[in-house]
């Protein structure tokens, strides 16, 4: 692995800024402008991949699934209506997207996020933790603050999705397929309501929740272990 | 739910379209004279004092002043004057009726026949258009007129009326009776006091008997009677009570080019009344239709279409033999009575073919079979018409004589060589041969030249004709049967190969038409191709007219045409807005030499098709009508098919048109988006490094700003170009606040935000983008207008017609008045200096709201003072508060209890 972060944008101010923030923050950069340039310079192993979908020669989407088989970590910078590209974009296996114009601080939160999945947590540790959270996976217990939770065995399993991805959004659609099976892809309502449950359990205030962060029409993500949980 | 609680969905049709109809009632007497004018004049006028708009549309005084008087109160329309074989006749002018749209018209003599020249031959036919145009109708008709009646009135009054009501006119009606006892008419009628119409007048005596107007009286209350028991049948059905639903009963009438057969229709009608159950008529065609006349047709059609006006579904079906197609056709429908006429037919002809009723009863398990004498007309022409193929050419004889001949010859030479006796048996050949192949005449002229020639030739003494030799006997008995049965298999052979070749005609036919129709794709060539294949299949003239903007207009003709007459004009439109069969015999326009027949869709009618013969004949004989539905079933599909694609057609440059203003839209949206991007990060890259970190802070939050100005304009441009798209989803908006909230925490930094949605509220379906966009506009107002540091509040309740969702401020509210056009477009609130908006916020979330089908709607409030913007969420937007497959029954794990 070179460690350099790939940044694939047609606009070549976008990509001086994003490189500036970057190496700012103490990481490298290669650029690219082309889904072609982009695919050969998967060959040097990047650590984390920043995609614009919107390139000159080929659909974005289409280096999606290449960078997730390779296990790059993908961020996608997309515009702001885009929702049912982003929604395709994280079923394919891209991490997370940035909207533009967007907060440096926050991209670059989210490249952090990106970068510690990338580096390689491939089994999921037994104990998770978010927040004043605690979720043991082999033993099936959730605890908060030190004392137990119960929780029904799909409100189990909904969490557990979450936590194994953590600060990372997960579509409706995943969420659906992985808690309650495949034939469950359309029913957003069970997710609504055990997201609800949940929040109810496990969160401070449940109508201002901390730990299960909402994306509107996208889907859900637990807060990552040194997330800013405020507001 | 018991399924018989179900109200039948005919019968609720059957009850809509009465609704919607006018009001029809039927002042029914036994004979003339019992009083129905009065009764209809004092029903009307009635009527008239309640208010409503009554007018005469025909009421016959037959100048007596006591009705005259009571005609005196109503508007009566003009009548329309007709010239008829010389003298001038008045009719009801149904166009001026029309036009003058009464709520109520009162038409007497129902069954009354119209002057040649008239829309329709028939009063009731006026009637029926009267009360589709919505008018209410009061009119007055005898029992004898009721077509199903026709036969027993004349049976025993001996008066047949000419002048018949379909039944079907006569069940839409509210029936009221007008009874007279006998005795009172009769007296009645000796004081002068009743008008008799010409044709009781023949036989008045006899017809007023006591007992002939008994027996009416009889009839008429019984029909009457029938009426209200079908009417309340139709009344359960429709209101899902079940009831006596005579379940299953069907019945099927046989009918034949036989006189009688039209009284044998009205017998199944009448049976088919009494079980409430459905018929069916079927003509059986077999061989023998080939030697029908014309006047067979004509009676085999007519009877047909009786059956098809008293309501009957008709079918014509090809078999070897009547009794092999009314089976096939019973066991088909599964009917469960079988109504036939006794043959008439020669006993000779049940002997070569089994009497029809009992092969009927030996085949048909389980039936009822109904044989009905004949009755009414005589059979005059009936013994006569036993068919034989049609006349032989005079060479089928001339070849028996020629064969035996050369058989003859053949023999002597032979005869050396043979047995005299095997002589006879060469003879077979001639005989076999002209049997076969011209039937069973010539086969057995034949067989007697044979045994002449065979006796004169070769039998002792030679060349005589000997009559004592007993072997003469045999010979001609054996050459005749053997030509009866040879003629009869080749006869019937002939009869099936006949019929395989008219069915595959028929067949290759229709198929020929739908690919000729798939390959066309545009109106004038499908039109053109129906018009001459048509034209081709049933030997017809033929024309296709469709309707452009109201005017009748001609596709497609063959051969060619330009112009119809006005009365097939009239014929043609009536048609096209009915939607049934006008023109040549039918009911409507009957002196059209075309018949134009509608070509009905799911769509409504697309095109009328007319058709006609240059000889003046039946266009479409009874035995292709069949044939001829199907050729127009198919037309219709055409026609369907061309409206169905050009109507997608029109939908896909609509959806292409929106695509490419979407895709303005996002390349506009990212054209502008792109340099704002490097802006706010290069002022982001500055900040620190410069020494007035002021400055850079405006740098970021202007370039934020117009950030924001740009996702406004083009959410603005999107609401008005109507390219928005709405995706609902189940959303809780406990959920949907809170990320709201999230997103808008840049905003308001320490300002407090109070989010006090319940998270018990019921989810709702909406957009979650579109919502999301909603709350942090409102947010974003609320941030703006209300005072610094003063908190905001987003507030949920339920009420009983659905949620609220509330964002309350504290600040100076809105300048009274102004709560709903502050939602217009570029509306900025008077004297906000601290605007930063470009006023369109507001406008997005009502264009937003309005795409979702929530609604919208700001106000002020004390205490403190502040604005309040609501969002409603109608009770048909909320999802029922219930999770299926979600806990269920769950048991929670871990814990410690």
């Amino acid at each position: 692995m070179s460690g350099a972060i790939l940044v694939v944008d047609d606009e070549p101010a976008i990509r001086r800024l994003v490189r500036g923030a970057l190496e700012r923050a103490g990481h490298q950069v290669i650029e690219a402008t082309t889904a072609a340039e982009a695919l050969g310079a998967f060959d040097s192993d990047p650590a984390a991949l920043l995609l614009d979908l919107g390139l000159p020669d080929r659909d974005g989407m289409e280096l999606v699934p290449l960078a997730v088989k390779r296990g790059i970590p993908t961020l996608i910078l997309s515009a702001r209506d885009a929702t049912a590209e982003k929604v395709a974009a994280l079923d394919l296996g891209a991490d997370d997207y940035v909207v533009k114009p967007f907060d440096t601080d926050e991209l670059l939160a989210r490249v952090r996020t990106a970068l510690r999945r990338g580096q390689g947590n491939a089994t999921a540790p037994a104990v998770l933790k978010a927040g004043d959270v605690e979720i043991d996976l082999e033993r099936h217990e959730v605890r908060r603050g030190g004392g137990a939770v119960r929780l029904t065995p799909r409100e189990f399993a909904l969490l557990a999705e979450l936590a194994r991805h953590p600060g990372r959004v997960l579509t409706h659609s995943h969420l659906l397929r992985a808690v309650w099976g495949p034939a469950h892809d359309g029913d957003v309502e069970y997710l609504r309501v055990a997201v609800r449950a949940l929040r109810h359990k496990l969160e401070d205030d449940p109508a201002r929740p901390r730990l299960i962060r909402n994306e509107p029409a996208i889907g859900y993500r637990l807060a990552a272990i040194g997330d800013r949980i405020d507001l | 739910m018991p399924a018989s609680a179900r109200p039948s969905p005919e019968a609720l049709l059957k009850q809509a379209t009465r609704e919607s109809r006018g009001a029809f009632k039927i002042f029914l007497g036994a004979a003339p004279g019992v009083g129905k004018t009065f009764e209809m004049l004092t029903e009307g006028a009635q009527r008239l004092r309640a208010g409503i708009d009554v007018v005469v549309g025909v009421v016959e005084t037959h100048g007596r002043a006591e009705t005259m008087a009571l005609t005196a109160p109503f508007e009566i329309v003009p009548r329309r004057q007709f010239e008829e074989s010389g003298r001038s006749v008045e009719e009801m002018d149904l166009d001026a009726i029309l036009a003058r749209r009464p709520a109520l018209v009162l038409v007497d003599e129902l069954a009354h026949t119209n002057a040649a020249g008239s829309r329709h031959p028939k009063r009731w036919q006026d009637v029926v258009e009267l009360l589709d145009a919505g008018i209410d109708v009061l009119t007055t008709v005898n029992v004898q007129h009721i077509e199903s009646l026709n036969d027993v009135v004349a049976s025993f009054t001996r008066v047949r009326v000419r002048e018949t009501v379909p039944d079907s006119v006569f069940e839409q009606a509210e029936i009221e009776i007008v009874d007279l006892p006998p005795d009172e008419l009769i007296e009645r009628l000796k004081e002068g006091k009743v008008y008799v119409p010409e044709e009781a007048s023949r036989a008045l005596g006899h017809f007023f008997s006591k007992s002939n107007l008994s027996a009416l009286r009889e009839l008429a209350l019984r029909r009457a009677a029938q009426a209200v028991d079908q009417q309340m049948l139709d009344h359960v059905r429709a209101m899902g009570e079940g009831g006596a639903w005579a379940a299953g009963e069907r019945i099927v009438v046989a009918v034949s080019e036989q006189p009688g057969a039209e009284s044998l229709v009205r017998t199944a009608k009448r049976i088919a009344d009494a079980m409430h159950a459905s018929w069916s008529a079927v003509a059986v065609e077999t061989a023998r239709a080939r030697g029908f006349t014309d006047a067979d047709r004509e009676r085999l059609a007519s009877a047909l279409r009786l059956a098809a006006s008293l309501g009957a579904t008709i079918a014509t079906v090809p078999a070897d033999s009547v009794a092999a197609g009314i089976i096939d056709y019973v066991i088909e429908t599964n009917a469960t009575q079988v109504v036939i006429g006794k043959s008439r037919r020669s006993l000779w002809f049940k002997l070569r073919n089994g009497s029809v009723v009992d092969t009927l009863l030996r085949s048909l398990d389980g039936v009822a079979v109904h044989v009905i004498p004949a009755s009414g007309e005589r059979m005059v022409a009936a013994v006569g018409t036993r068919i034989e193929a049609p006349p032989f050419p005079i060479n089928a004889y001339v070849a028996a004589v020629l064969l035996v001949m050369l058989t003859t010859a053949i023999a002597k030479l032979l005869e050396p060589v043979i047995n005299t006796n095997a002589v006879d048996l060469l003879y077979l050949i001639p005989v076999t041969a002209v049997a076969t192949r011209f039937g069973l005449r010539p086969g057995l002229l034949a067989g007697m030249l044979a045994v002449f020639a065979y006796n004169f030739f070769f039998l002792p003494p030679l060349y005589t004709l000997t009559v004592t030799n007993p072997q003469n006997y045999v010979v001609l008995l054996i050459l005749m049967a053997v030509a009866v049965i040879c003629s009869q298999f080749a006869e019937r052979l002939r009869s099936r190969a006949l019929m395989g070749v008219r069915i595959a005609q028929d067949n290759a036919g229709l198929a020929n038409l739908a690919q000729s129709l798939a390959a066309v794709s545009n109106h004038q060539a499908t039109a053109q191709t129906i018009a001459s294949e048509v034209a081709r299949l049933f030997d017809v003239a033929t024309i296709l007219l469709d309707d452009e903007d109201g005017a009748i207009r001609i596709v497609a003709a063959d051969p060619p045409l330009d112009a119809l007459s006005p009365v097939d004009i009239a014929a043609a439109e009536w048609s096209f807005t009915r939607g049934e069969p006008a023109g040549k015999d039918t009911a409507t326009l009957t002196a059209c030499d075309w018949q134009f027949r509608p070509l009905k869709t799911s769509l409504g009618v697309l095109a009328v098709l007319g058709v006609a013969r240059q000889d003046g004949r039946s266009p479409i004989g009874s035995d292709r009508s069949v044939l001829f539905a199907a050729v127009l079933g198919q037309a219709a599909l055409a026609h369907e098919r061309l409206v169905l694609e050009d109507d997608i057609r029109e939908m896909h440059v609509l959806e292409e048109r929106d695509k490419l203003r979407a895709a303005l839209l996002s390349s506009i949206s990212h054209d502008l988006r792109t340099p704002l991007t490097s802006v706010m990060a290069a002022a982001q890259a500055l900040d620190g490094r410069n020494p007035d970190p002021a400055l850079i802070g405006t740098i970021r939050i202007e370039a934020a700003r117009l950030g924001r100005f740009f996702d406004d304009l083009i959410d603005m441009s999107r609401i008005e170009a109507g390219a928005l798209n709405v995706e609902v989803e189940p959303i809780d908006l406990t959920d949907a606040v809170a990320a709201a909230a999230h997103d808008m925490r840049a905003v308001y930094g320490k300002r407090p935000v109070n989010l006090a949605v319940p998270p018990d509220l019921p989810l709702v379906r909406a957009d979650a983008r579109l919502l999301h966009h909603i709350l942090i506009n409102l947010l974003d107002n609320a941030a703006k207008y209300g005072a610094p540091g003063t908190p905001v509040i987003i507030e949920g309740r339920g009420t009983p017609d659905g949620l609220l969702l509330s964002v309350i401020d504290e600040g100076p509210g809105l300048p009274p008045g102004s709560e709903d056009a502050i939602f217009g477009t570029f509306a900025r609130i008077e004297g906000g200096d601290r605007t930063g908006g470009t006023g369109l916020g507001l406008a997005i979330v009502k264009g937003f709201a309005d795409a979702m089908g929530l609604s919208v709607a700001a106000a002020n409030r004390e205490e403190p003072r502040g604005a309040i913007f609501t969002i409603g969420f109608p009770r048909a937007l909320l999802v029922k508060p219930q999770a299926p497959g979600f806990e269920n029954g769950e048991a929670e794990t871990g814990g410690d209890a």
